[in-house]
């Protein structure tokens, strides 16, 4: 086989995507880190109430697109991309994109859980102020809704002035689930959500991820690529910063099209 | 998809090959007791028809082995893509060869039976010549899952309406024997049993043949095959007002 990696990648077939909605669509992406480029033309869509999974080996891309995807890139200097990035068709790419209102739609959640110093309460609590102006009482409706969401309530409800470090690793991610369900966010990007839990926790935040893509779009990183096969309609390989194929996740592990992809996912010498 | 390069963790390389091996050791093993029983059936020769029917049991020995091994690679592998349709295909190959083996050990049992039969030699040819296309169609889908040959497997799968035609024919020629002679209905019916367990062996080669497809392409075959057997619907009286 050749070693050039495909770049014609193929819209998944109609059967699954063409009744969906694009909630996200990444057109011609490219993204530098200095001089180097990390992604190059980066063609993908999330579709509405759907989970799309990223996979590949470290340093393909896919937290960097994720990245990309509420503009947390923008934090460091010298970092930056090119391209199109449409949220319900308007480019967040787009110089007057206001951030604060982007990232309260598009929440995200790291591989390491990161709770901040303080109640269980004032963590949700915390963001949920920056945006809104709630009443006590609003705000503790809030605070359960979002616990609730994320399936923790039952585990906290007696212990919520207690700080969020206290929590094993598997409420802390919860929680900070949690935190972003509480803004009420359209997207969610989950970064190796699962990777430092056990798996019990593991079960329980695919469970959840089952859960919320009735209300969310959802895309996840994950280095488990069994975890990608459970918990996502739509996969996506990405290999040195291109995507080499994306597909609905049936298909991707089951008769993926491309070789590399094929090489990947079976833990072949490519 | 292209030839399959090695996987990182060498073990699961060869407990990949020991699954094909077994399949292969199987593909053997139900050729040879199609083979004599055929020859069996053909010679009257009871000695061949025991050796036979005592083979059978080392396929379903080996069907076992590789359904275990089958389960335990998923439990441990979680295999995916090309590799979980080749622990599907060992499943689904393994349990046609099994029913292969069951129906010529049948075949064997029947050449017992009709040992005493007097009756010409000639009523067999149909019956063997039937029973040599099947083994060539048993025998060239075990090499096209070998060689992993989708094309192959299709040319199997294709071929085996020549099986159904020549069932088919022999169905009204034996139906002819025992009409022009009831002492021909004993062995007759014992043929007809054998010609319908050939038939279905055909079948069970065009299951491992579509198994063979889905394995390379991931994809089912899509193309209409004639259903070839008719004799289901066939009136009995059909030969008596042609004759």
């Amino acid at each position: 086989m050749s070693l050039a990696i495909h770049t014609d990648v193929k819209e998944p077939a109609a059967t699954l995507s063409e009744k969906m909605e694009e909630k996200v669509s990444v057109r011609l992406l490219n993204f530098y880190y200095g001089a180097y480029r990390a992604l190059s033309d980066i063609n993908v869509s999330l579709y509405q109430n759907k989970v799309t999974a990223f996979i590949g080996p470290s340093g393909c891309g896919k937290s960097t697109l994720l990245r990309v995807l509420n503009r947390i890139y923008d934090l460091y200097p010298n970092q930056r991309a090119e391209g199109e990035v449409l949220l319900d068709g308007e480019n967040i790419l787009s110089p007057k994109q206001d951030l604060n209102m982007l990232r309260a739609k598009v929440g995200m959640v790291f591989q390491k859980p990161t709770p901040f110093p303080m109640t269980i309460y004032d963590n949700i609590a915390f963001g949920v102020r920056l945006y809104d102006h709630l009443a006590k009482a609003e705000l503790d409706a809030r605070v359960e809704d979002a616990l609730q969401r994320a399936a923790l309530w039952d585990e906290v409800k007696d212990k919520l002035d207690v700080s969020g470090l206290s929590l094993s690793g598997g409420q802390q991610q919860r929680l900070c689930i949690a935190r972003t369900v509480a803004i009420q966010p359209e997207v969610i990007l989950l970064d190796e959500p699962c990777s430092a839990l056990d798996p019990i926790s593991t079960a329980k935040i695919e469970e959840l991820i089952d859960v919320l893509k009735r209300d969310y779009t959802i895309a996840i990183v994950t280095h488990n690529m069994q975890q990608a096969a459970r918990t996502s309609d739509f996969t996506a390989f990405m290999y040195l910063g291109e995507l080499v194929e994306f597909d609905e996740t049936t298909r991707i592990f089951t008769n993926p099209k491309q070789q590399r992809t094929q090489d990947y996912i079976t833990g072949r010498f490519g | 998809m292209e030839k399959q390069h090695e996987h990182i963790v060498r073990s699961y390389e060869e407990e990949l090959s020991l699954l094909n091996n077994k399949i292969a050791k199987m593909g053997g093993l139900a050729e040879q007791v199609l083979g004599q029983s055929i020859e069996a059936l053909e010679r009257r020769d009871p000695e061949l028809a025991a050796a036979t029917i005592n083979q059978d049991e080392a396929i379903d020995v080996l069907e076992r082995e590789i359904e275990e091994q089958a389960v335990v690679m998923i439990a441990r592998r979680q295999p995916m893509a090309y590799d979980l349709r080749q622990i599907m295909a060992a499943i689904r190959i393994s349990s046609d060869l099994e029913r292969i083996g069951d129906l010529g050990k049948n075949i064997a049992k029947r050449a017992v039976a009709v040992v005493s039969e007097q009756q010409p030699k000639q009523l067999m040819l149909g019956l063997k010549h039937m029973g040599e296309l099947a083994l060539g169609q048993v025998k060239e889908v075990l090499d096209a899952f070998i060689e992993r040959d989708a094309d192959r497997a299709l040319k199997v799968w294709y071929k085996d309406e020549e099986i159904d035609a020549m069932y088919n024919s022999l169905f009204r020629e034996l139906l002819t024997y025992m009409m022009e002679d009831p002492r021909n209905i004993g062995l007759c019916t014992h043929l007809l049993f054998g010609a319908k367990n050939i038939e279905r062996i055909g079948d069970h080669a065009t299951n491992i043949a579509e198994t063979v497809y889905y394995l390379v392409h991931g994809t089912a075959i899509t193309d209409q095959r004639p259903k070839g057997d008719t004799t289901s619907s066939t009136p009995v009286a059909l030969k008596r007002s042609a004759g």
